[in-house]
């Protein structure tokens, strides 16, 4: 068939196209080649394990990248330069990565690596993800990569052993998801905002078997890092991908990263990534639209990241059993209002806010002020290479000067699995992605927020919009 | 993982809706590099308070393990992590199946590959069933049929492929592995 022939299509069309060795059948179901698999301790260790036993090798440790992250500890090593782990079993869990890795030839990001951090922090800083690829890790939050117009998705441990042993995937699939998002954005609205709102409209399991694809105005402004944190969260509406298609914002991103293209292979690929985006008159199967013009900060007041609210409304009465649970667990009252509820913690960090905008927008706001008295703030990079860029730029003596915590890299306490988390009761505004019950330690009540809405309630020890301080100070 | 295809037994029913992977597993237990026994940490916080001591309120205390194989759980049940833990928890804790108006997608598929059936219903169904605890049902794999006593037999999503895996005891990584020289093929093209 020639090119002008193709019917229209989605861009999640064009790269699961791509990516076919085998077409579905009525009895089977799609073969899917992977380009990449992301690796970490915590979902890989049964997987390898299952190679062993059967014998089997890694086909392609070329198209596999691993990090530590979620079981590591985020304070700095001891004088002797040991790190010291929350329990034997997290240490022995990295060590497992470790001599998983070494036998098969991976490549690892381990403590010396300059590159080392957040998987989905990690592969877009590297540029080991591109446009057009299919990307997987044993983590939900595999989305994130799709805002390079990957096409990329969480799988689980089995999943990850099927990739390690043969380079693909059975997939049936899925559906597609159109989410257009126009206008501009009110100051002191970020990226964060938009996917919250979004995920509020939509609904926890609203993109259940479907390809998000984010479009539109809103989106195409937006920095890459800003386009991450809105893919990252697909995953909270129930899809399990979201995409942007690429364009020249994409490409400056990702000149002249490590794993990037180069030369002449950087023009050809460039030349093809062009060429990856919905064609005019392709439907969805289904299609939202978003105003942007009147999102406003938002947070979550309940127990699942669609229990969304802009930061000045009132938390919903809550007719229902889900809302009524809610509320009882984050001890809130129906009709009153979020804003100003005392703050224990705050936590800037995770594979949604943990990027050099996220920490420059918390510091702008932080900057020459001081921490409120009763709240502690721990704010924690993505990546070894966000780190030293943050540093360099010398935000973190501006948080350490207003009397937040200054870590070293990891997930910390968006999962809690690393001894980073609060106490039980304790009320958490948090630029993570999961508001779940216990999610950041037992009994732990998350607000989830953009990183200067943590910045301005970390200041005032209070849930606070941020346009309060900053139309006084910026 | 092999299958008998039939699964009959009284429900469970957990009658809330979202029932995300956190719940189902906490974080903390993670670490482990095993797939086994990780019943005891099903719905932890659910069981047991900050001390590690029973929990008065606790939803599973009547949990009839030998008896009641099927959890009735609200709608989007598995949301959340992708982690496969959630399904060898649940099996290690004694469910053979779950039965919910709507599925999480990676918890379904992680569900699929170790034998634990994700039965997917009309609100109707799931309704009655969480209104009447304990009730009997059967699950068929190779028809793809729940049937519940009193209100009839339904049929619930399965792909083919799972369904023939699943009675065969036929392993999906083997069936890839039978491709091998069309992986190759397209790796060269
Ligand atoms: S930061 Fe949180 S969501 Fe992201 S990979 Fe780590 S644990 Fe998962």
């Amino acid at each position: 068939m020639s090119e002008s022939s193709q019917p229209s299509t989605t861009l999640f069309e064009k790269v699961w196209q791509r990516h076919l060795v085998r077409n579905e059948t009525a009895e089977t179901p799609a073969i899917l080649y992977i380009d990449l698999q992301l690796l970490h301790e915590v979902t890989s260790p049964q997987a390898f394990d299952e190679l062993k036993r059967r014998g089997l090798k890694v086909r392609r440790p070329d198209r596999c990248l691993a990090t530590i992250d979620h079981s590591t500890p985020t304070t700095p090593p001891d004088a002797g330069g040991v790190y010291h782990y929350h329990t034997p079993q997290a240490q022995a869990q990295v060590d497992m990565l470790h001599t998983n890795c070494a036998e098969q030839g991976i490549e690892l990001h381990g403590w010396d690596s300059p590159h080392r951090g957040i998987v989905h922090v990690m592969g877009p800083e590297m540029g080991a993800t591109q446009p057009g690829m299919t990307i997987v890790c044993g983590d939900s939050h595999t989305a994130t990569h799709g805002a390079f117009g990957a096409l990329a998705f969480g799988i689980g441990t089995t999943e990850v052993g099927h990739v390690l042993a043969t380079q693909c995937l059975l997939q049936a699939r899925p559906k597609t998801l159109g989410i257009r998002i126009e206008g501009k954005l009110q100051s002191g609205v970020t990226a964060k905002d938009v996917i919250l709102h979004v995920i509020g409209q939509v609904g926890v399991g609203g993109g259940t078997g479907s390809v998000i694809e984010y479009f539109g105005s809103t989106i195409r402004s937006m920095d890459m890092e800003s386009r991450m944190t809105v893919c990252n969260m697909s995953i909270e509406c129930g899809a399990r991908a979201g995409m942007i298609a690429p364009d020249e914002i994409t490409f400056n991103y990702l000149r002249g990263r490590p794993l990037a293209p180069r030369g002449e292979d950087w023009a050809a690929a460039v030349e093809d990534w062009k060429t990856l985006k919905t064609d005019p008159g392709a439907s969805y199967d289904r299609l939202v639209e978003i105003d942007a013009t009147n999102i406003e900060p938002s947070v979550t007041w309940g127990t699942n990241p669609g229990m969304v609210i802009a930061i000045n409304d009132a938390i919903p009465a809550g007719n229902d059993d889900a809302s009524r649970d809610a509320l009882d667990y984050m001890q809130f009252k129906g009709g009153t209002g979020l804003a100003g509820q005392p703050v224990d913690v705050v936590f800037i960090g995770s594979c949604t806010n943990s990027r050099m905008r996220d920490l420059r927008e918390a510091a702008a706001l932080m900057k020459n002020r001081k921490v409120a008295e009763n709240t502690r703030v721990l704010i924690v990079p993505g990546s070894e290479a966000t780190r030293k860029e943050a540093e360099a730029e010398g935000l973190n003596r501006i948080f350490v000067a207003a009397g937040a915590e200054w870590r070293e890299p990891g997930c910390s306490m968006c999962l809690a699995m690393n001894g980073d988390s609060a106490e039980p009761g304790d009320l958490v505004v948090s630029t993570s992605n999961r508001n779940f019950k216990g999610r950041q330690g037992r009994g732990v009540r998350t607000i989830l927020a953009s990183p200067l809405t943590a910045a301005a309630s970390a200041i005032t020890g209070r849930v606070t919009n941020p346009l309060d301080l900053m139309e006084a100070g910026e | 993982m092999s299958h008998s295809g039939l699964v009959e037994s009284r429900t469970f029913c957990l009658p809330v809706k979202n029932i995300d992977t956190d719940q189902i597993i906490p974080g903390q237990f993670l670490t482990t590099t095993e797939r086994e026994g990780l019943g005891k940490f099903c719905f932890y916080s659910w069981r047991y308070d900050e001390k590690g001591n029973d929990r008065s309120d606790n939803p599973l205390k009547a949990h009839d393990a030998a008896n009641e194989q099927v959890l009735v759980a609200g709608s989007n049940f598995g949301c959340g992590s992708s982690r496969e833990h959630a399904p060898w928890a649940l099996l290690d804790f004694g469910f053979k199946a779950v039965i919910s108006s709507q599925f999480a997608d990676i918890f379904r598929s992680n569900s699929l590959k170790n034998g634990l059936l994700p039965v997917e219903v009309e609100d109707h169904v799931a309704q009655f069933l969480l209104d009447h605890p304990g009730h009997p049902v059967r699950i068929d794999i190779r028809s793809s049929t729940l049937s519940v006593e009193d209100l009839g037999e339904f049929e619930f999503p399965l792909d083919p492929f799972s369904a023939y895996c699943l009675t065969r005891g036929i392993d999906q990584l083997d069936f890839l592995l039978e491709n091998d020289a069309e992986i190759s093929r397209f790796e060269q093209a």
